[in-house]
């Protein structure tokens, strides 16, 4: 999906004029879809407990259900071609996730999908991102510093535009996380709490940088 | 019927319907009215699916405004709007007001055949803000 390959030449900052993303054809979307659903259904218990801590404590159940629904169209969304194939996923994750998280993880695939090429070399993958990440701060009418998974996806696209490589990406989105965890949340169910909210960890952020690691660690493996 | 909808979304189905009772009770039947609320799955929440749903059934050439409660009530019924897409989406507005009250004011106001604009005005009186 999201090729981020760790080819030496995107080590570098700069090194996002380089050509196609090779390996895109080879890079296996029901793979990652089973490994992202993976992930989520391991974490599941984690992100509830996160988010009983500040929010209304769904979160967990509501990403693995929705995860769960694009697990089982694995091999139908992986057919499309990549743009239909992330918006067909941000649909179905509307559809199924529900909470305030379905629109927004929603939107986030969606709007990537409109954004993106069949095969997106580095410069149009961090523009799709760019615009992804706006879409998902207008449904939310949200922006970054509010303890929200804006905080996690910046950065991400921030190191993406350094050329950072995918395992560098993924550290730097947990590292994002963990930097909700002092902010005071003014979005969102936890925004009621006001300072309460503060010294826990947003559960959209940590559930965002896991899906960012299991991205890169999928992309990673196959370039 | 040619008066503008109404759609009340609540996290609550004990609270959407009891809203729509209200409508029912104290505007009538001149207006079409839906409402829809919990997450689908027998808990509190709001569902995209749902919310297309009641649009649906409140659908009016006139337009339909939406009354919400929580902040997720507005970003899924806002959702809900944009994957219903043009031309509808154009005549559909979620307002910004207390779902009770907005839900009976707005109600009035297009029992008595307003525009779309002027319902969602209406509502929005009520906003403190």
């Amino acid at each position: 999906m999201l090729q981020l390959s760790n080819d030496s030449s995107f080590d570098t900052a700069g090194g996002m004029e380089t050509g196609n993303l090779r390996d895109m054809a080879e890079l296996n979307l029901s793979r990652l879809i089973t490994t992202a659903a993976d992930t989520i259904a391991a974490h599941a218990e984690e992100l509830t407990a996160l988010d009983q801590a500040i929010g209304d404590g769904d979160h967990g159940l509501n990403m693995k259900r929705g995860f769960e629904a694009v697990r089982s169209e694995a091999e139908a969304f992986s057919a499309k071609p990549l743009p239909e194939a992330l918006k067909a996923i941000g649909t179905k994750l509307v559809m199924t996730v529900g909470g305030a998280s379905g629109p927004l993880f929603g939107t986030l695939f969606m709007a990537l999908g409109k954004e993106i090429s069949a095969a997106p070399d580095r410069a149009n993958l961090t523009g799709a991102f760019g615009k992804a990440i706006e879409a998902v701060a207008a449904r939310g009418k949200s922006q970054v510093g509010q303890k929200t998974m804006l905080d996690v996806l910046q950065p991400v696209h921030d190191a993406l535009l350094q050329g950072r490589a995918p395992f560098e990406i993924a550290d730097i989105a947990d590292a994002a996380a963990e930097a909700t965890v002092p902010m005071k949340a003014l979005r969102g169910r936890a925004s009621f709490l006001g300072d309460r909210s503060i010294g826990h960890m947003d559960a959209g952020a940590r559930s965002t940088a896991l899906l960012v690691r299991t991205v890169a660690k999928t992309v990673g493996e196959s370039a | 019927m040619s008066n503008v909808g109404i759609v009340i979304v609540s996290h609550s189905p004990l609270v959407a319907e009891g809203t729509a009772d209200m409508v029912r009770q104290m505007v009538g039947d001149e207006v079409p009215l839906a409402w829809c609320g919990g997450n689908g799955h027998g808990g509190l929440g709001t569902n995209v699916e749902a919310i297309m749903g009641a649009i649906d059934k409140a659908w009016s050439e006139a337009g339909v405004a939406i009354l919400v409660d929580l902040g997720g009530a507005e970003t899924n019924s806002e959702m809900a709007v944009e994957m219903i897409g043009e031309p509808r989406s154009q005549k559909i507005i979620v307002c910004n007001a207390p779902i009770v009250e907005g839900a009976v004011m707005a109600a009035t106001e297009a029992s008595g055949g307003a525009s779309l604009k002027e319902v969602v005005a209406t509502a929005h009186e009520l906003s403190p803000s």
